[in-house]
């Protein structure tokens, strides 16, 4: 035992005994404060921090609140490594997880709250994941201050690293799940209780049986007033104590209002109980609440299982040994090692060793690209052949990889239009409706003070904005969810609203109509060999070459048929050359072999590139390449077409090449030989001509007409700035799921529209009935949940 | 009446108890974690080896 404490390094005082373990051991503490902030750390994932920290702590003797000295942790600069970024000299930027989000309302809350903070330049809340970005001034403000800020709003926010949230987001739904199976199980029993209750009233009951069936239901009704109904008397307690008001409110009230009412009765031995009515409206806003949450986070899990590429251990090289050290404690300038097989951890340039790599991740390209010294290489690409020794440049959020998702994120904070208003509407709605029940409360009391509380119950349970309130998300969660099985991936919010008034459809050419590399057209055979083996020796040839033509060659016949080739030599610019079985072959343009016969061969597209196949004397085969046309690209242009959509090809290619590709598609509307700038002047004038353009490219050419168009799709096999600038990721590069996107952004909006018209006609028409004493309370929690049910399930339809 | 009632009743919150501590537990042990997995898990065999394998083609995907 080294007498000091592990934490401050001050020495441990005789006869104390605070410890906690750190790194698989036990380490002594000083005194209770800093044993509180190691176990702090401990358990938010941070324990590097004692690796990395180059300097001691001040002893968190004399800091009181413990909550408080926790966050002051955050502004520790070797803990803020993992998780802060600097866009700008003195800015600071850091996703934060928030605990605590129930509703939109939430998210609005955060955002203003920390908005007008000074020296926070910017927030952004993303609702489906629950993430925060904050932008803040380091000289104004510091982290640990903007997250007391949030605790202050009564939520808790973490700095992000994806497994954490994980964590977090499994102990919700369990505690979610616990709620609902207590609401649940009590409101089966209550509710048998009230049928008997209620025959009572009709058959006669003896007084002291009555007793014993409303003490029994209250019994039964403790745990959901006591555990399962928590989640709405915070998020009220929220609302109002920041002086706004939010859906809870009256939630909260007519629960309070049924127990406390039935409490009464239950004590006086006289009147009516509406414990059933209690169980009942927790346990189905549980669910649906339950049930909205799922959809939402399923739509989530595809950007997350990105970061998840990235592996969490790597092999660091040190001193002349390797190491396994967690990726979070690499820092730039480390040497780590790759072995074939494994992913690399971390963005950085290769120092030693000769490899390939797939990339796929971020290019959709499956083909491994080469890799030697001084060649960069990305976090979370697979290293195929060799050992690779990597010098670190970025890690964590500094990768790559970890922009992309932050992308991804900030759109996804884009609320839907139509969701922001039904926001701003149930707002307002709340307050009408508290008014509402005080009027009533008070006409009862004027007309019939014996029947106050009934029909005052009855007006705030039935009028619940809940309905109101899920109608958006809930078709929005659920359109995203079935656009992400068929693998369309939604980055933007509001990309739904606009796909359904699309009209007219732009696609690039190269790498989204076509795959955007050569494939072999077409083999024309020139004397007496057999097609087949006239490829069989062109592959084998191409094997010593790595001209990307050599590929769609290789791809074209099976492995097993390849021959083994002598003196291969490799012109580079004219083609391959090689002995194959006694002959001397040659494989190239017209330049290598002189051979080659003069004019085009019949047959072959324009715009293909032609290569030649001779032995010593004659010419063997011709040989034509071409971009082909991905497999469903006529099926996708026909649909839209018959969905009575323009279709128009905007390429930066030669006018034969674009030629041939719309001939094949029957697409008239074309635009060749375009530059970026040009692409987006066309764009431009679509518009004005008041069409709704949606824009499907895959490059970095095509990113500023991405950006202009209203709606956007990217291939996922195309460039990362394509994908990151585009509203929708078209992942499994089937074309067809254009039609599929623009189809389902009509339906759910058919579906928000239905949802809107049901929970506004609803309350319409329940309100009045109820007000006027029609509707007794438990009447009113069932139609207010079914009215919810209707709501979610009917967005569901659409998955 | 009561009587009987009062028993009825005791063996009720027995039940409530123990179903709800059940709940707990099933929901502890992560089986409801992933409401999809088994349903599909089952009716994945185990005879690997007897289904073809196919080879993708470049840019097939």
């Amino acid at each position: 035992m080294t007498g000091n404490c592990f934490h401050c390094g001050e020495p441990v005082p005789s006869g104390i005994d605070y410890s906690v373990v750190i790194q698989g051991e036990k380490r002594d503490m000083c005194c209770l404060g800093c044993e509180a902030v190691a176990q702090a750390i401990v358990d938010n994932g941070l324990e590097a921090y004692y690796q990395h920290r180059t300097a001691l702590p001040q002893s968190a003797r004399d800091l009181i609140p413990e909550e408080l000295r926790k966050l002051d942790l955050y502004n520790h600069p070797e803990i803020q490594k993992s998780f802060v970024i600097t866009p700008a000299e003195h800015l600071k930027q850091a996703s934060l997880i928030l605990e605590g989000i129930t509703c939109a309302a939430c998210v609005w809350l955060n955002e203003r709250h920390l908005q007008q903070l000074p020296g926070v330049t910017d927030v952004m809340v993303n609702y489906s994941t629950h993430r925060a970005r904050v932008t803040w001034d380091e000289r104004e403000i510091d982290l640990a201050r903007i997250l007391r800020e949030v605790q202050l709003l009564g939520y808790n926010a973490y700095p992000f690293n994806a497994k954490q949230q994980e964590d977090v987001r499994k102990k919700e739904r369990q505690r979610d799940l616990r709620r609902i199976a207590v609401a649940g199980i009590s409101m089966m029993q209550v509710m048998m209780l009230a049928v008997a209750l209620y025959a009572g009233d009709y058959s006669g009951i003896e007084a002291s049986t009555k007793d014993l069936l409303r003490y029994a239901s209250l019994v039964l009704t403790l745990p959901v007033m006591l555990y399962a109904a928590i989640p709405f008397y915070k998020s009220a307690w929220r609302a109002l104590q920041s002086g706004r008001m939010n859906m809870d409110v009256p939630v909260t009230l007519a629960i309070f209002v049924a127990f406390g009412g039935s409490l009464w009765m239950t004590a006086k031995g006289a009147g009516v109980v509406y414990y059933d009515a209690v169980c009942m409206f927790s346990l189905f806003l549980l669910t649906t609440r339950f049930l909205e949450r799922n959809a939402r986070e399923k739509s989530t899990e595809a950007a997350e299982n990105l970061l998840r590429m990235v592996p969490a251990m790597a092999t660091r090289l040190q001193d002349g040994g390797q190491q396994v050290v967690p990726v979070m404690e690499l820092e730039a300038g480390d040497l780590i090692l790759v072995k074939p097989g494994e992913s690399i951890a971390a963005d950085g340039s290769v120092t030693e060793g000769a490899s390939s790599v797939d990339e796929s991740l971020l290019t959709g390209e499956s083909r491994p690209v080469p890799k030697e010294a001084g060649v960069a290489v990305i976090a979370g690409s697979l290293n195929l052949e060799g050992p690779l020794q990597v010098q670190v440049t970025g890690v964590g959020e500094n990768t790559v990889i970890a922009g992309i998702i932050r992308m991804l994120d900030r759109a996804q904070a884009e609320k839907p239009r139509l969701a922001q208003l039904a926001d701003r509407v149930a707002g307002h709605f709340t307050y009408g409706l508290l008014a509402l029940a005080a009027v009533t409360a008070l006409g009862w009391w004027l007309v019939d003070p014996a029947k106050v509380f009934a029909v005052t119950l009855s007006v705030l349970v039935v009028t619940c904005p809940c309905a109101l309130s899920l109608a958006a998300p809930a078709a929005f969660a659920a359109a995203g969810s079935r656009l992400l099985k068929q693998g369309i991936l939604l980055t933007r919010g509001h990309a739904l609203e606009t796909l359904s008034h699309v009209n007219h459809v732009v696609f690039d050419k190269t790498g989204t109509l076509t795959f955007g590399k050569p494939f072999l057209h077409q083999t024309v055979v020139l004397a007496d060999l057999p097609a087949s083996r006239c490829l069989a020796i062109a592959a084998s040839l191409e094997q010593a070459s790595e001209h990307p033509l050599a590929a769609s060659f290789l791809c074209a016949v099976e492995p097993g048929a390849l021959l083994p080739v002598e003196q291969a030599q490799n012109t580079p610019g004219k083609g391959v050359a090689g002995i194959i079985g006694g002959v001397r072959y040659t494989l190239g343009n017209r330049q290598l072999s002189p051979h080659t016969p003069e004019g085009d061969v019949a047959g072959v597209p324009e715009g293909a590139t032609v290569v030649w196949l001779c032995d010593e004397t004659r010419p063997l085969a011709a040989f034509a390449l071409a971009d082909e046309l991905r497999p469903r690209a006529r099926e996708a242009v026909e649909q839209l077409k018959a969905a009575g959509m323009r279709v128009t090809i905007l390429s930066g290619d030669s006018r034969p090449a674009v030629n041939y590709i719309a001939a094949q598609l029957g697409v008239e509307s074309l635009y060749w030989e375009q530059r970026p700038e040009d692409k987006l002047a066309v764009l431009k004038r679509f518009q004005q001509e008041g069409e709704v353009v949606a824009m499907v490219g895959d490059g970095v050419n095509d990113a500023p007409v991405l950006a202009g168009a209203q709606v956007s799709m990217a291939m996922g096999s195309g460039t990362d700035v394509a994908r990151a600038t585009s509203d929708i990721v078209l992942l499994t590069q089937n074309l067809v799921d254009v039609s599929r996107a623009l189809e389902t952004g009509r339906e759910s909006i058919k579906i928000m529209g239905q949802n809107f018209v049901w929970a506004i006609g609803y309350n319409a028409l329940a309100v009045p009935i109820a007000v006027f004493g029609y509707i007794p309370p438990w009447l009113a929690a069932i139609g207010m949940s079914v009215s919810s049910l209707v709501v979610v399930v009917n967005a569901l339809r659409l998955r | 009446m009561d009587g009987i009632l009062i028993y009825l009743l005791s063996i009720t919150f027995f039940i409530v108890i123990f179903a709800g501590l059940g709940f707990f537990w099933a929901v502890r042990s992560g089986q409801f974690e992933d409401m999809e997995g088994p349903a599909q898990r089952i009716l994945m065999d185990d005879d690997d080896p007897m289904i073809p394998r196919r080879r993708l083609k470049d840019g097939e995907n």
